[in-house]
């Protein structure tokens, strides 16, 4: 194919992708930029030009061990979208823009820290970057016929795309002076990319599989009887078991440390419930992009066997080679986006840490603490351009002038390591308080230092072809030195070999150090706003200890600087909104200065946004312990302030319903009053039945007022129980008594089972109310003339407990804790109209509790209810 | 003659506005709650129903509700006579399509006039 017809095509696409791009920023409210599947689909960036092409070499080379590099996200996905829920829930409150920030800020917005984050992942994905645009220049080379001629730029096409793709990236990734926001038109061609990616690579898997092929037995056939085959396919015992383990670990770290994943995951978060489409669209989508690469990897096995054609062009190569012209342009297309999806969000991402978290805390700050707002938001969008135009072309450079022909999967692994080294210091921040800055720093320093000794060092020295006798024989000649076995362990590949010491270093130097020596108060702070976050995220501005001198207008001068007059005061106000503060107030408190911290934090890093805001306050040391403290006390205000609104709630229902149980009888009252007082001709027999009512009703109304003081009464402790020595069976008798009337009318009779003539100590009128309630009630809901109700009692020394049971319809179960709360019956008004008072049962609970008992009720066999109280031993 | 349907499960209110309705030439049709006053609204079909809302079984929601959503019955009058007087409760029985709601405890003269209004 001519070079000036891919290029043209490339062109076109490009021109689609950044239309797309435009289009989404334009209509950033639309439901095509705005919605679960974009979301998911943009984390699908994981996939790159390496899983286009790199999977196919290495499962054409060593079988089915690219797997791990998809298994291991597909395995931890369930365990990830928790952890998310939770890093989103952070990072959006705290304004959290990049992965070097997030672990800055866990460590006491550790500058240093934020530093190291950074030129680890710039180490890590450089290189990576690298390879995506050798992946482009290798396959259009191919797919032009082209042969390279020289190592010219001027004349390298690559040079060209990068420069576009840095364009791309710089013009729609720095919209906002704020990184934290979203990159939607960004996100939007990256999800447009990765569909093509994903159709594009299914195509020529079922071309492969089912047009050279007569589908997967057919290749599988004849792949197997190739030379080595039996061996790729197989995990290899324990050691292979090892690798792939430690593999498939490896790329569950990167799926959440990785520079761009988190950027795609996290900052362009829009909504949490967006991870439940990710739950199973992700993996999904993995398996995919997985199906065919086997079956790819044999095809070219088969068909270029001893050809020495690169594995890891297998599925260019495969249409190429049968004059498929244009399903190889395809190939190449998605090969092509994959690679540039990758570059544009990987130094997007790069280039915010770059500036927040290197740069501007480093370089510019002093600068920017005397800029007007709009020098300094254009300053920081400039510093995040040149970057984004530093990386791509640096990483251009890389490409230009190292020998990379080693496989894709290498460099991409060696990535993987050292961003892996990122794991104890951030998986240690979000679970472990103790979890110090000294230990995150030394940690991630070892541990990137034993990967460049197991790992980056050979590997240079291999695929540079510098002869040296340091892989064979270890450094000076030390056999336990050795590189790819260090201290003699050979059962690993150099990849899980590296992983394993660098991350086992790393994490021993993290937590010993961390526990060693005690972080300082901020430190502290931070972590249990991490480690708790959810206790705490319901605290806001609350859950940040600070102690000093502060006045708002120096603040408020600060914020000007990056923020603009305008959302200054529209963020102040705000915040004098939400904690209900006086415009006026002159002294800002810990509230206004964690605000401000957030606020800025967006823009210039959280490390920068400290020292900013700090050189405007005075601030005194406070101790680890009086931290710890206030955020304890703070914590339990919030809860008293719930439960007193809580409560205040309750009172406003309680008094509803009291209104209306007393407007029932007064209606009644006011209406036969009515009739009485106009109508003269009315007879004296309907006169007596209606002032017999009234009497009735006005009966109620007191006995409801007297019912509801008892219970306000006990409940509140203002009256005194009246506790003396009782014979037992004389009250239960008198409370029989008492509702015998209303037994005999209905024909049912009243069993008291045998009691001890013994004595207890209560007070008797309490309890005699309690019996009678529950006597009355169990009479109530018996049947005409089959009911039985019966008293059972069980006393010792230290226990009275009484029971009282009927044979009528029982209690639902659901409600026979709630028949004991105040108007429960009334509660559930459209059901049922309350036959009683409604607080029968509740005045009966409030006493026995306060004779410190218990009462409860339960359904019995074969039929009716039991209502049981037991009171303990009580003494004046 | 007109027939207005009493619903409410207090006897004594029911006394009264039976009393009431009776002097005032009306057959008065007396329903406990909503279950029964629905079977006396198929058979009898009155010209007005006083209907209160917590009622056991068929609540007086319930009740305006089946009424409204029957073509043969949705031109019976309804007057909501309930103690509940919060806002939402009346704007929600106006919502359903109550022709008046009445707040317990009424004025009998009131009620009588309100009844004979709606019925002109």
């Amino acid at each position: 194919m001519s070079s000036f017809l891919v290029i043209s095509i490339i062109i076109v696409y490009l021109s689609v992708i950044f239309y797309v791009a435009y289009w989404a920023e334009k209509n950033s409210k639309s439901v095509w930029v705005n919605n679960p599947y974009v979301y998911t689909l943009s984390l699908a960036v994981y996939c790159t030009a390496w899983t286009y092409y790199g999977s196919v070499g290495l499962a054409a080379t060593s079988g089915l061990k690219f797997l791990t590099i998809y298994l291991g996200p597909v395995i931890i996905i369930p365990v990830w979208i928790v952890l998310m829920k939770k890093i989103i829930r952070i990072s959006k409150g705290n304004k959290i823009s990049s992965i070097a920030d997030f672990i800055s800020l866990r460590y006491g917005n550790d500058r240093f820290l934020g530093a190291l984050v950074t030129i680890i992942c710039v180490l890590a994905i450089v290189p990576y970057i690298s390879l995506q645009l050798k992946a482009i220049s290798e396959t259009f080379n191919v797919i032009t016929n082209h042969t390279i001629n020289g190592n010219s730029i001027i004349s390298d096409t690559t040079f060209y795309i990068a420069i576009l793709l840095a364009i791309f990236a710089a013009f729609f990734g720095t919209q906002n002076t704020d990184a934290s926001e979203r990159h939607k038109g960004i996100i939007t061609a990256i999800a447009l990319e990765s569909v093509i990616k994903l159709v594009f690579f299914l195509v020529i898997g079922v071309y492969v599989t089912f047009y050279l092929f007569k589908g997967p037995s057919d290749i599988y056939d004849k792949a197997s009887v190739l030379p080595n085959f039996e061996i790729q396919q197989t995990i290899d015992g324990l050691e292979g078991g090892f690798n792939w383990f430690f593999l498939s670990m490896l790329s569950m770290f990167a799926i959440m440390l990785l520079p761009r994943q988190f950027q795609v995951t996290v900052v362009e978060n829009q909504r949490e419930k967006y991870l439940k489409t990710v739950i199973w669209l992700f993996p999904l989508y993995l398996l995919l992009f997985n199906i065919f690469v086997i079956f790819i990897a044999w095809g070219g096995n088969i068909i270029f066997q001893n050809q020495g054609v690169d594995a890891d062009l297998f599925t260019l190569m495969l249409p190429l080679k049968n004059n498929h012209e244009f399903l190889a342009l395809l190939v190449f297309l998605g090969g092509f986006s994959a690679a540039i999806s990758m570059v544009v969000i990987s130094s997007l991402a790069l280039s915010t840490m770059l500036s927040n978290n290197l740069i501007i805390p480093y370089g510019f700050l002093r600068k920017y603490s005397k800029g007007e707002s709009e020098q300094n938001s254009g300053s920081i969008k400039k510093i995040r351009r040149v970057a984004i135009f530093t990386l791509i072309i640096v990483a251009y450079l890389f490409y230009k002038n190292f020998t990379l022909d080693r496989t894709l999967v290498s460099i991409g692994l060696i990535s993987f390591v050292i961003i892996a080294q990122l794991a104890p210091s951030f998986f240690g921040g979000l679970f472990w308080r103790r979890g110090s800055s000294k230990g995150a720093k030394y940690g991630i320093i070892i541990g990137f230092l034993v990967t460049v000794y197991t790992l980056v060092i050979p590997f240079t020295i291999d695929s540079q072809s510098i002869s040296s006798s340091f892989v064979n024989e270890g450094m000076f000649g030390f056999n336990f030195l050795k590189p790819y076995e260090l201290f003699g362990l050979q059962i690993f590949e150099p990849v899980p070999h590296a992983f394993f010491w660098s991350l086992l270093f790393n994490f021993m130097v993290y937590v010993l150090v961390s526990v060693n020596k005690i972080g300082s108060y901020r430190e502290r702070n931070f972590a249990e706003m991490f480690v708790d976050s959810e206790k705490y995220a319901s605290m806001h501005e609350d859950a940040y200890v600070w102690k000093g001198e502060a006045y708002v207008s120096n603040i408020r001068n600060v914020l000007t600087r990056f923020l603009g007059e305008q959302r200054t005061q529209r963020a102040l106000n705000l915040f004098y909104m939400k904690y209900n503060i006086d415009h006026k107030i002159k002294i800002a408190d810990a509230r206004l200065v964690n605000f401000s911290e957030k606020l800025l934090t967006g823009s210039i890093g959280s490390a920068s946004a400290r020292i900013l805001i700090s050189s405007v306050v005075k601030e005194e040391e406070i101790s680890l312990m009086e931290v710890l403290n206030i955020l304890d006390e703070t914590q339990k205000a919030k809860e008293s302030n719930k439960e007193l609104q809580e409560r205040d709630k309750q009172k406003d229902e309680f008094l509803d319903t009291v209104a209306h149980e007393l407007k029932t009888p007064i209606t009644s009252i006011r209406a036969l009053s009515e009739i009485l007082l106009e109508d003269d001709t009315i007879e004296y027999e309907t006169k007596k039945r209606f002032l017999t009512s009234i009497l009735s009703e006005s009966k109620r109304v007191s006995r409801l007022i007297n019912n509801i003081l008892d219970i306000e009464k006990l409940a509140t402790g203002k009256e005194k129980l009246d506790l003396n020595n009782n014979l037992v069976k004389d009250t239960i008798k008198k409370s029989i008594d008492a509702v015998s009337q209303l037994a005999i009318h209905k024909k049912i009779h009243i069993t008291l089972n045998k009691v001890d003539e013994v004595e207890f100590i209560y007070d008797e009128d309490r309890i005699q109310q309690v019996l009678i309630n529950l006597l009355s009630n169990a009479v109530k809901f018996s049947d005409f003339e089959k009911g039985i109700v019966s008293v059972n009692t069980n006393i010792n020394q230290h226990r009275m407990e009484i029971s009282v049971e009927d044979n009528g319809k029982g209690i639902a179960q659901d409600e026979l804790v709630s028949i004991f709360n105040k108007f429960y019956q009334a509660k559930n008004q459209t059901i049922l109209k309350p036959v009683g008072s409604g607080l029968g049962l509740a005045i009966s609970k409030q006493i026995i509790e306060s004779h410190k008992g218990k009462i409860w009720a339960e359904n019995i066999k074969p039929q009716g209810a039991r209502i049981t109280f037991t009171i303990p031993l009580n003494t004046n | 003659m007109k027939k207005i349907l009493i619903v409410d499960d207090e006897p004594n209110i029911v006394m009264s506005l039976e009393y009431i309705f009776t002097k005032e030439n009306f057959e008065v049709f007396i329903a406990r709650d909503g279950a029964e006053a629905l079977g006396i609204i198929e058979n009898k079909m009155p010209d007005i129903v006083l209907l209160d809302i917590m009622m056991p079984n068929v609540d007086g929601y319930q009740v305006l509700k089946f009424l409204k959503e029957s073509p043969k019955l949705n031109d019976i009058k309804v007057i909501f006579l309930s103690a509940k007087n919060k806002i939402s409760d009346i704007e929600l029985g106006l919502q359903l399509g109550a022709d008046k709601y009445i707040s317990k405890p009424f004025s009998t003269k009131k009620l009588v006039s309100e009844v004979k209004e709606l019925l002109k």
